[in-house]
């Protein structure tokens, strides 16, 4: 049986979009939205429900786009997840719900984030109709406005709880504003599903930086429950010599600049970033190519250096291709070993080639320097987008909370950590994963949160 | 929205500004800092808190690039857009012994926080207070009342000795054993008062003045090379081991966007004229 082709997403022209911020992928008009939607078979056992970490009930939106009713679409997805706008945009839908969907197999499954999107873009900016319990007058706190305490926040607001956000920074959103580009996730679409939180009653604080405007002990004694949703914030450095030198930057500063503090638009705006014309950008995970993608929009020709091939780039299959048809350069098997510079500035990348060894503890093939096989790559602006770890400053204004040997809060099976009353989830938790592996961390925790105040 | 309640001009381009921030001023700590976005399309700057009242916070700071200024032309009323914090390792309570102070200009506007805190702690300080000239003296009452000793110096000689504040260390370093220097002023004076005292292995911490745009550990735009690591001065900081900081990397470090600042001010310039 031959299966129709998914309807593909219309994108701005890679020519075009190399010279702006706008988003690149540019939704479903109503009707390709329901061409997609009547490709989707209606399993009577449906198994794409079991790839979503929220459990939305991806059947029945879809059926609801089939007919036509996509308020009640929307409001299907808003049961599980009050941020569709967002994870149909940046979920990596082809590892999870698309990956679970029955036409998976033919290569063809049905293009639910695009179909999430859809409904979100379509819906949101109604008048809205939550309904909530009543409200009940307890505070909880939630640390952090990234996506897992925005979810936590949603869900508990849902409850009746009276949800104070904290963050550190001037805006509300973490990773989602600070990090993720405007090309790829518009800044609109990210404070207006926060706003929308905010009327469900959500207070957002910003400018308080909890470890040293607060401690963990004295929001204790204001409320009856708190979650730790700080996220892995740190950047890891190469530790590498030259690495100080003017010019390379974390891939943190890079998009902290650029997005949150909107330095593409300098000097309308006052924070400055240079403007590489030879850039390297080191990794190969969504966050290198977010890095990479945005030098380019910012002019330079950018070169991607990985220590591993392609098969093992951890970053989406569409971020690498957009990276690519925008004009980047992949230089794989490829490691730095040191940065040369003149007058303080970066020069160059020294780099050694690689060749694959056997899997590690991971299952990744282990790269092996090649001997004698150093060479230079010429560049002014170095991104160093390797990782990320645990923000230290939690645990240094909170001895007691028990952490790994890595920086990570240590949890139990309810998303509780040794302080009782304390909950944690998210990449402060697991180490950096996806949003919404940590919108589903949120949630879950919220659901403890509120058994751990109602029995106590 | 912070407000400024109330401001002062007490140098030169030199101003002490008083904002209503209940929960900094309750929260903050000798060694601590604030980031600052002076208005929406602002930027993030670090800036020194001099003192803390019930509900306010004592911020000084200098004017030199596009965002000092405009907060430096701000009125009495006036709304600031952010202020975070407070940020930065808090200076340890700890009985050093003898401890000399070197503070180089606006860096008396930190020295002062920090001396307070080093005399309750029961230390016998030693303070070298260094202007380029008179009329950029700062606080010198303040050190004063907290020090043994007071010695000031300026470029030009038009108070105090004449010379610089290194001049004054290395005499008061062969007068008397000294277990501490802390040194708070320019990136150049840091590295000078380091330098002279490492042959000495006397612990000399400093205060570094890095670039920053998070102010919360997450950027990295603050680090700084130091022995064989990299640390982050706005939260292993501001104060640090001036043996261990690589000055070769951080000078260059501090006039990264030199060219960009200067850009910002001009604009700002013409727009007032």
């Amino acid at each position: 049986m031959a299966f129709k082709d998914r309807v593909p997403m219309p994108e701005q022209d890679p020519r075009l979009r190399i010279t702006n911020f706008d988003e690149v992928a540019l939704g479903y008009t109503e009707e390709q939205a329901l061409t997609e939607a009547s490709r989707c078979l209606q399993c009577p056992n449906p198994t794409c429900v079991e790839g979503c970490p929220v459990g939305i009930d991806i059947k029945s939106f879809i059926a609801f786009i089939q007919q036509g009713k996509f308020t009640q679409g929307y409001y299907k997805i808003k049961e599980k997840n009050n941020f569709p706008a967002m994870t149909g945009r940046v979920c990596p839908q082809e590892t999870q719900c698309e990956a679970s969907c029955v036409l998976a197999k033919t290569g063809k499954p049905i293009a639910i984030g695009r179909l999430e999107r859809f409904l979100a873009d379509h819906e949101m900016y109604k008048p809205q109709q939550i309904e909530t319990e009543k409200k009940n007058g307890i505070p909880v706190a939630c640390v952090g406005t990234g996506p897992a305490s925005l979810a936590a926040a949603g869900d508990l607001a849902k409850k009746g709880y009276e949800v104070h956000l904290f963050e550190a920074l001037h805006l509300p959103g973490g990773v989602l504003s600070y990090g993720i580009p405007e090309f790829r996730l518009p800044k609109k679409i990210v404070n207006h599903e926060i706003m929308l939180l905010s009327d469900l009653g959500v207070f957002i604080h910003t400018d308080v930086i909890v470890g040293k405007t607060y401690t963990i002990r004295q929001l204790l004694k204001d409320f009856k429950a708190m979650f730790l949703g700080t996220g892995a914030g740190a950047p890891l450095l190469l530790g590498v010599p030259g690495e100080n030198l003017n010019g390379i930057l974390t891939a943190n500063e890079f998009l902290i600049r650029v997005n949150l503090m909107k330095a593409y638009r300098f000097p309308e705006f006052d924070t400055p970033i240079k403007r590489g014309k030879e850039v390297v950008v080191v990794g190969a995970g969504n966050v290198a190519m977010d890095a990479a993608r945005t030098a380019r929009r910012l002019g330079a020709n950018v070169t991607i250096v990985y220590r591993r091939s392609r098969a093992e780039m951890p970053a989406r299959a569409e971020e690498i291709e957009h990276a690519e048809e925008e004009g980047i350069h992949m230089k794989l098997l490829t490691n730095p070993i040191a940065f040369r510079g003149k007058d303080g500035w970066v020069r160059a990348a020294e780099v050694i080639s690689m060749k694959l060894g056997n899997p590690d503890e991971r299952g990744r093939r282990r790269p092996i320097p090649i001997e004698g096989s150093n060479h230079k790559i010429p560049c002014d602006q170095v991104i160093v987008a390797i990782g990320t770890t645990p923000n230290p400053i939690l645990k240094h204004s909170t001895p007691d909370l028990l952490v790994t040997s890595h920086g990570n809060i240590v949890v139990d099976e309810h998303y509780q950590t040794n302080i009782p009353g304390v909950f944690a989830g998210g990449d402060i938790v697991t180490g950096s994963a996806t949003v919404i592996e940590a919108l589903g961390a949120g949630k879950k925790a919220a659901i403890y949160m509120d058994e751990f105040i109602r029995g106590a | 929205m912070y407000e400024l309640v109330d401001k002062e001009l007490i140098a030169p381009e030199i101003w002490k500004i008083k904002v209503r921030a209940p929960h900094i001023a309750k929260a903050y700590k000798p060694g601590n800092f604030v980031i600052v976005l002076p208005h929406e399309r602002g930027e993030r700057i670090p800036l020194t808190v001099f003192d803390t009242d019930e509900e306010n916070i004592y911020i000084v700071f200098q004017e030199v690039g596009k965002s000092t200024r405009l907060l430096g032309k701000m009125n009495v009323g006036d709304q600031i857009q952010d202020v975070m914090g407070p940020t930065g390792h808090e200076f340890p309570s700890q009985k050093f012994g003898n401890v000399v102070l070197v503070a180089g200009g606006v860096g008396a506007a930190t020295a002062v926080p920090l001396g307070r805190h080093l005399h309750a702690c029961g230390n016998k300080i030693t303070t070298i207070l260094g202007a380029r000239n008179k009329g950029l003296v700062l606080f010198e009452k303040e050190l004063e009342s907290i020090s043994e000793k007071l010695i000031i110096t300026t470029d030009d000689g038009s108070y105090g000795t004449k010379g610089l504040v290194t001049d004054a260390l290395k005499e008061v370093l062969s007068a008397k054993s000294t277990d501490l220097v802390i040194a708070i002023g320019p990136a150049r004076m840091m590295k000078a008062v380091s330098d002279l005292t490492k042959p000495t292995s006397i612990k000399t911490l400093v205060s570094l003045n890095s670039i920053m745009v998070c102010g919360t550990g997450m950027c990295g735009a603050c680090r700084v090379g130091y022995g064989e690591t990299t640390v982050l001065t706005c939260i292993d900081g501001p104060e640090l081991d001036g043996h261990l900081v690589d000055w070769d990397t951080l000078l260059p470090r501090l006039n990264m966007y030199k060219e960009e600042e200067t850009l910002s001010l001009s604009l700002m310039e013409k727009e007032s004229r």
